[in-house]
């Protein structure tokens, strides 16, 4: 990533004995409100705002599990350098939780900033920090707002002020407001004008003390912003999805209320009928139950679901992977076990769904480490699974599935759909029938048909039960034992159709690093920390599936020490490299953790390694 | 003395040319005298007579003895032995992958009313269409010999233990919930079995038929109220069905005082004669009170309780499109680079 290398300087403050440093482009803002407040559209106006400038931007929302009351924060990060992944170190702060203004308070490094309701009753005030003291209500009211809105309004004002500290343009902004309420003139007025007072009473009554700054670059232009579960939904309806079952779960929900919308207006024919059928199942079990009753039918079947969905799916995952049934399961990841925090984020899952069901059982995975990979790997989850004929889980999380992402824009599919090893009635006609399990191409994938195939040897018996090749009842022991090998084989198949692990680095150091998913962002940042703080030089290999295909084995064989980054306590993924790869690389294998709830920042990674490394001398 | 051999009469076909050996399964693994067996039979005799080409049908169904007798009949139409208790929602997918087949679910007493009752309140509620049939024998044969919850109170097992918990009426449940064809019959009544088949098969939407099937191992004895025994006497038929199937020449008069004309979804006529002086089949709260009354006064009804024909079902409403899901071509279900290029707009 580029770094303009912008020269920080110090500026005289007028009025101010303070000289503060001039941060361009450069910092965190936390937005603290109370659940409920409707802070969501004021936060994404912001964070636009800044992007529209040009500048590399992401927001991470940070959320209780309440429907309104409790404290909620926001955190809109700045990066010249294009660094998105949350950094713990907030340099303004836009307190409007009396609740928590006094500890969002402390929290503030020293020389930072904040922006609060001027009736904060604030005791004894730090004097190291910056105070912005504003009259929220009186400023409500001076817009006109009717009582109903006004609690939704005072966010607009604290755009304002900002925009105005921060120097954010003020015609993008008003062109952002008009956009998101595009539908209603009024609606759109009345918060341009919150934004305008807020703007005008920091002009006219507030002395910028601190450095904080957002210039205009050239970083963002082509880019989208979206979040992973859009990105997924909008991935499934290009990849043909045909059936959808689902339960509402935290953090997985918007991933189907998403799809259900692009559906009903990209997958409507012009006599009204659908192309689709979408359907709340009563439960997680039913919702899989579904998909794999239609994947059986021959429908691109999918459902989406969060941890506790993925416990209850577990036995007909296994039917899944023994009957040999296609069928995509989106597990936006979080923090568990049980109820855990439902909604922080972790990637605590990987254990679990990489063998879902009791029995000798091998799960396909995908990882997608970017709100664009969310879109390519949903529409590679459908060919793999007709293709390998099982069930292929897309493992994100709540991070990546929730928070708004900067990206490029997602390609068109470039591959035909592929629908995999199926026969009709004149293949049968040819064959004179066919066995279910066999495996007639040498690659442990066998034929399949399906439900309505107009010949009389088209149907067979799908069961959960021992079967032979041509699908007929059998206890017998080596029946038994050729079915499970061969589904084994067709697990090594599969790791050479999976998406390949990519290599940040020269692939030349002693030092790896091996990560997966949303710890991308934090990976990519403190392979920069390493080098400019320790002068450590590192390769980064990226998961993208499991099976681990052979550039895992490679890398972990051609380098050192091999750090495994990870969103969970127990090491998951790195237990999962120790069971799958050579006995006496695991050694090298290195956990760094971090399953606190909230996105995994660079800090955490660099300190763990320099202090591991350091100890090493 | 030259014998020539003697012409085979030919087999007789149906409606659609096909023979009853088109309609066989494989060989049953049940016990001798399984009262599935003999719901198999009527099974197979049912879509043949109807015409049901094999290769239109679904059998899907759970665990349980019940559950793997859809590998005794009809080899030809395509089988899903799924879990235990989620028959549902297995068919319920597989109806949406493709619309144009026929779907019969086979459970039992314990997958539907224990491990099942979730999920087939579900079915019912959707009004799925589908002839989902209970081969409902009180025990749990493949464990041998527990109760399942239709297990009426009182009703003894073998080992002496003697049920103290209330039977779910899984009829009365039905008819409560959504279904829209709802029968109980005993695999022992082989005319009253046969014709409430054709008849489920005429209809459109959920049919749940409760098939009273005694457990000739485990819930056959003195003491038992699903035995062969009991139910030939306490089975009160409430009605005398009569089914003409629309390739077939109406030439039966009927009295309307006595006799309820259903016309069914495919121009079927089911004539319903009144045995029962409560019988109001097209009643919802008719119906279920019967069952209730019938319940308290230890009668075991039979028959067909409830009727309604112009419910929409579940695959109908989601107003897909007429083909197959499960057939549609890529010009169908990826939409072109010109919409994600316009969504792309968007979000920048």
């Amino acid at each position: 990533m580029a770094s303009t290398n912008l020269e920080v300087e110090s500026l005289a403050a007028t009025g101010s004995m303070v000289r503060p440093k001039k941060v361009v482009n450069d910092f965190t803002i936390q937005v603290a409100t109370v659940n409920g407040s409707g802070s969501q559209s004021a936060n994404s106006i912001l964070l636009r705002s800044i992007f529209r400038m040009g500048v590399p931007v992401s927001g991470k929302n940070l959320f209780p599990s309440n429907i309104a009351g409790l404290p909620t924060w926001y955190l809109i990060r700045a990066s010249r350098d294009g660094w998105v992944a949350r950094k713990g170190h907030v340099d303004l702060l836009i307190a409007l939780n009396p609740e928590t203004v006094l500890e969002d308070i402390h929290k503030l490094p020293a020389g930072g900033a904040v922006i609060h309701d001027e009736t904060f009753q604030l005791g004894d005030r730090r004097d190291d920090v910056v105070y912005y003291s504003v009259p929220f209500d009186q400023l409500v009211v001076a817009t006109g707002a009717e009582a109903k809105v006004r609690k939704l309004i005072k966010n607009m004002i604290y755009v304002g002020v900002a925009a105005q500290l921060l120097a954010i343009d003020m015609k993008g902004l008003e062109t952002i407001i008009r956009q998101q309420f595009s539908k209603k003139a009024a609606v759109a007025d009345l918060n341009w004008k919150a934004v305008q007072l807020g703007f005008d009473y920091a002009a006219n009554s507030l002395t910028k003390q601190d450095g904080l700054t957002i210039e205009p670059m050239n970083a963002t232009q082509g880019k989208i912003i979206i979040d992973g579960n859009s990105a997924c939904a909008l991935g499934a309806m290009f990849a043909g999805v045909t059936v959808v079952a689902w339960y509402p779960i935290t953090p997985a929900t918007s991933l189907a209320e998403d799809l259900i919308k692009y559906m009903k207006k990209h997958r409507v024919e012009k006599d009204g009928k659908a192309t689709f059928a979408i359907v709340q199942a009563e439960d997680e079990l039913a919702a899989i139950g579904m998909v794999l009753g239609a994947g059986w039918g021959g429908a691109r079947a999918m459902t989406s679901t969060s941890g506790p969905g993925i416990s209850l799916m577990a036995e007909f995952a296994g039917l899944g992977y023994f009957a040999e049934i296609p069928g995509v399961i989106f597990d936006v990841q979080r923090t568990g076990p049980s109820t855990g925090l439902p909604t922080r984020t972790q990637q605590c899952d990987i254990a679990f769904v990489s063998g879902l069901s009791h029995g000798d059982t091998k799960q396909v995975m995908l990882l997608p480490g970017s709100v664009r990979e969310c879109f390519e790997h949903a529409i590679e989850a459908f060919d793999l699974a007709e293709m390998l004929q099982t069930p292929v889980f897309v493992l994100s999380d709540l991070d990546m599935g929730m928070n708004n992402w900067m990206s490029d824009p997602f390609e068109y599919p470039k591959k035909p759909i592929n629908r995999g090893k199926v026969l009709d009635a004149r293949q049968l006609e040819e064959l004179g029938g066919f066995a279910r399990y066999k495996d007639v191409d040498g690659d442990a994938i066998p034929y399949r048909t399906l439900p309505g195939t107009n010949h009389p040897k088209a149907a067979y018996f799908t069961r959960g039960t021992g079967r032979n090749e041509k699908a007929q009842y059998s206890e017998r022991p080596e029946d038994y034992v050729a079915n499970m090998e061969r589904l084994v084989r067709k697990f090594e198949t599969a790791k050479t159709m999976v998406p390949k692990p990519v290599l940040n680095g020269t692939g030349q150091e002693k030092i790896g690093i091996i990560a997966f998913g949303s710890s991308d962002p934090a990976v990519l940042e403190s392979q920069d920390q390493l080098r400019r703080e320790a002068g450590i030089e590192t390769d980064y290999l990226r998961l993208r599936a499991y099976p681990f295909s052979q550039e895992v084995n490679d890398f972990v064989a051609q380098h050192e020490t091999i750090y495994v980054v990870e969103q969970n306590r127990d090491g998951q993924m790195m237990n999962l490299l120790k069971t799958d790869l050579d006995a006496f690389e695991a050694p090298k294998l290195r956990p760094v953790r971090y399953f606190a709830g909230l996105p995994i920042e660079a800090r955490v990674i660099t300190e763990a390694i320099t202090t591991y490394e350091g100890e090493q001398k | 003395m030259a014998t020539s051999p003697v012409p085979s009469a030919p087999a007789r076909t149906n409606v659609i040319g096909l023979e009853i050996l088109d309609y066989r399964g494989g060989k049953s693994t049940l016990c001798a005298g399984c009262g599935h067996n003999a719901i198999s039979e009527r099974l197979t005799e049912a879509f043949f007579e109807m015409g049901v080409p094999p290769e239109q049908l679904m059998k899907i169904s759970g665990i349980g003895c019940s559950s793997k007798t859809p590998a005794y009949f009809m080899s030809r139409s395509f089988s899903f032995n799924s879990v235990h208790g989620r028959m549902p929602s297995v068919a319920t997918g597989a109806l949406l992958a493709n619309k144009t087949m026929r779907a019969v679910g086979i459970s039992g007493d314990g997958d539907t009313a224990s491990i099942g009752l979730g999920q087939f309140m579900h079915l019912l509620h959707r009004n799925l269409p589908i002839i989902y049939i209970v081969e409902d024998n009180g025990v749990y044969g493949l464990t041998k010999g527990q109760f399942s919850a239709t297990a009426d109170l009182g009703s003894k097992l073998k080992t002496g233990v003697v049920n103290e918990m209330q039977p779910l009426d899984i009829c009365a449940l039905a008819i409560q919930v959504g279904a829209t064809f709802v029968g109980r019959s005993f695999s022992g009544d082989k005319k009253q079995l046969a014709t409430m088949l054709k008849a489920a098969i005429a209809h459109k939407g959920t049919v749940l038929l409760d098939i009273i099937s005694p457990c000739v191992t485990f819930n056959d004895h003195e003491g038992s109220t699903k035995s062969y025994k009991y139910i030939k006497e306490h089975d009160e038929a409430v009605n005398e069905a009569g089914f003409i199937a629309p390739f077939e020449e109406i030439n039966v008069d009927y009295d309307p005082n006595t006799t309820v004309d259903v016309q069914l979804h495919d121009g079927s006529h089911l004539r319903l004669r009144k045995l029962h002086e409560e019988y109001a089949p097209t009643s919802k709260t008719g119906a279920v009170s019967m069952l209730i009354d019938a319940h308290d006064r230890g009668e075991v009804l039979t028959g067909i309780f409830y009727v309604k024909t112009d419910e929409m079902d579940f695959v109908t409403h989601l107003n897909t499109v007429d083909e197959p899901l499960a057939l549609l071509s890529e010009s169908r279900v990826r939409p072109g680079p010109e919409v994600l290029a316009g969504l792309m707009q968007e979000l920048a």
